[in-house]
């Protein structure tokens, strides 16, 4: 049993910033500007963010643990996808390659992925992944039990009510998503890619995948489709987004808007000092798919947070130059608190 | 080949729930799968509703199961779980894992739900270890898949596929109904018991494309295997879901029951089973003669 917080009753537990890195540029650019770990797939299906032009290789992965290691900064390796019956194989090469590059955890769903990092790797630390839809803490601690697994990252559809209630009945580190898209719908559990591209993110790690995709300008206005599907029209002058199906404007009862979910991003930074009261032991930016720079500015402006928060936390706000940082690279797009705040549900 | 009824994913009001199972015990279904999955906030039948109709059911000689809450978030939820877990009498139905956990705790046989994302043997290897004796494919699964796993089943294991009805293919926390209605969650008025097949999302163009049902999102379209029940028979699969709807039940229950009896079979409408397939859901493939 872990002991290192008995004599820490009034400091919080260390909170760690955890940084996505889609290539080499992102992972340096977390690295260089205070992430205390980052996170990074291989250049396949085997992790929830199989888009072409990202991920690692072999080499470049080695590089940039290399490179994280002589900082001080640990890698996570997303794994996250669901083998399946057939493909197996290539899941559990990729547990060994991750091990024996060194990586500092694996992020898994799967159970029985679960089951053979454990037996071929003992050493090597467990991440239960968000796409392992584990909502309460008896799940958790059954991935605990069964697996070994150290953290667990919580998928984004819990209020912060909700997030105590399992903290206080776990032993496992929770992580949480603190900034960057938002996920409406739990994840591991949406088959809308699925239903209609084909493509899954439980099986082949990716949501209205590229190839699906058609933008088309026409008298009505510019055109989003996904397998020839409508998913928005936008008027002149107004922001276009990606045909990602939750984020599309449909008409249901008479009514055209948007269904699901504003194009919105989760923005939590004015909760920071809750969520270290807490004991939240990590804060997950999303975003394997932006830019280094992107990776860079957020990275930066949420060390200088977390590093305020924790030199005071009662008087701790976000200060208007990190809004304005945060702004800037989000081209202009709104912001929620998604499921931490109540209301949202 | 049995045939199951899954578990009610509409809210409908308590009578016409009630009316329905009444229905049910003498339709030509092996086995009926109950509880409420989607959401928490629906009471029009409480957990001792369902009991009392699982005993109903079970008299007219029925395979009774209970389904557990797909996504549980709180402790209220978890005491529901609880007490569905240790009723004592039916095979329960995980849907995600922490029922897995409370199931495994009492050593009894349970079923693992088409949301657990069993897609390797691996996996349902460990889940039979834990006391799994039925597994349900997740829908978005098809027959590529289950041949493999049909080849190294668990000693024991039956397998179940998804069969009829709307696909359900996403969860959220929030609810979708009650947003239509600007309206919170918390505060949802309980508008989707006004929609007893949930709410159609049609594109801009019309097109019919999604269902909203409360926090959970449906496929529009009705996905139907009954074409391809050679398949589902040479693969050995030992259950056959069809999911409940609001009219027809009886109908699409006699055309899969004469199917299986080897009588001439069919059902009009605008039907999809991409999955089957392994291509986009919402497809419908024609099997060449």
């Amino acid at each position: 049993m872990n002991n290192d917080s008995a004599n820490t009753m009034n400091t919080p537990p260390p909170i760690e910033l955890v940084c996505p890195a889609g290539g080499l540029p992102a992972l340096k650019a977390a690295v260089d500007n205070g992430a205390d770990c980052v996170y990074a797939g291989f250049r396949d299906d085997t992790n929830a963010r199989n888009f072409t032009g990202l991920n690692f290789d072999e080499k470049s992965l080695q590089e940039g643990i290399r490179y994280a290691h002589e900082r001080g900064v640990k890698v996570l390796i997303a794994l996250n996808t669901y083998p399946q019956d057939g493909n197996w194989p290539r899941w559990t090469a990729a547990v060994d390659r991750a091990a024996s590059d060194g990586a500092d955890a694996i992020i898994l769903a799967d159970p029985g992925l679960m089951a053979y990092a454990q037996r071929a790797h003992p050493q090597l630390r467990l991440h239960l992944s968000v796409q392992g839809s584990a909502t309460n803490y008896e799940a958790i601690n059954f991935y605990q039990e069964r697996f070994g697994i150290q953290r667990a990252v919580l998928p984004r559809v819990l209020s912060l009510a909700q997030i105590e209630q399992v903290i206080a009945n776990t032993s496992v580190e929770i992580e949480i998503f603190g900034f960057g898209g938002l996920c409406v719908m739990v994840e591991g559990r949406c088959a809308l890619s699925a239903y209609a591209t084909g493509t899954s993110p439980n099986c082949n790690g990716a949501c209205s995948p590229g190839k699906a995709v058609r933008w088309e300008q026409t008298p009505k206005g510019m055109e989003t489709r996904l397998n020839g599907i409508l998913i928005d029209r936008f008027a002149e002058g107004e922001r276009t987004g990606y045909p990602t199906i939750c984020k599309g404007r449909f008409e249901v009862d008479s009514a055209t808007y948007y269904a699901i979910e504003e194009p919105a991003s989760l923005n939590t930074l004015e909760m920071l000092p809750e969520l270290m009261r807490m004991g939240i032991r990590a804060i997950k930016i999303e975003g394997r798919q932006r830019s280094p720079a992107y990776v860079a500015q957020v990275t930066k402006v949420w060390r200088e947070a977390i590093d305020s928060c924790r030199r005071d936390a009662a008087r701790f706000a976000p200060k208007a130059d990190w809004m304005a940082e945060l702004n800037k690279i989000s081209e202009g797009q709104s912001y929620t608190l998604g499921a931490y705040s109540r209301p949202w549900k | 080949m049995k045939l199951a009824l899954g578990p009610l994913q509409y809210y409908w009001p308590r009578q016409t729930t009630l009316d329905f199972y009444a229905a049910v015990a003498g339709m030509p279904v092996d086995i009926v799968y109950l509880g409420e999955t989607v959401c928490s906030r629906r009471h029009e039948l409480r957990l001792d509703d369902y009991f009392e109709i699982a005993a109903r059911l079970a008299d007219a000689g029925k395979e009774v199961a209970l389904s557990t809450q797909t996504l549980i978030e709180s402790e209220s939820d978890l005491k529901a779980l609880r007490r569905m877990v240790e009723n004592g009498r039916f095979l329960v139905e995980a849907n995600e894992m922490g029922a897995v956990r409370l199931l495994a705790q009492r050593s009894v046989p349970f079923a693992a739900g088409p949301t657990l994302n069993i897609f390797n043997t691996e996996t349902l290897g460990l889940l039979a270890d834990m006391g799994a004796t039925r597994w349900v494919m997740p829908p978005e699964a098809g027959h590529d898949l289950l041949a493999g796993m049909q080849a190294r089943l668990p000693e024991g294991m039956v397998t179940e596929v998804f069969a009829y009805g709307r696909v359900p293919l996403a969860y959220s926390a929030r609810c979708f109904t009650a947003r239509r209605f600007n309206l919170q969650k918390d505060t949802c008025e309980f508008k989707c018991i006004d929609f007893p097949d949930g709410m159609a999302v049609r594109t801009r163009e019309g097109e019919d494309f999604l269902l909203l049902n409360g926090i959970q999102t449906q496929s529009a379209k009705v996905y139907n295997l009954l074409n391809d029940l050679p398949d589902l028979l040479a693969a050995g699969v030992g259950i056959l879901r069809i999911s409940p709807q609001s009219a027809g039940i009886a109908e699409v229950l006699a055309a899969f029951r004469a199917a299986l009896d080897g009588r001439a079979a069919q059902l009009a409408g605008d039907y999809c089973n991409g999955f089957w397939h392994g291509r986009p859901g919402l497809e419908l493939i024609r099997k060449a003669a």
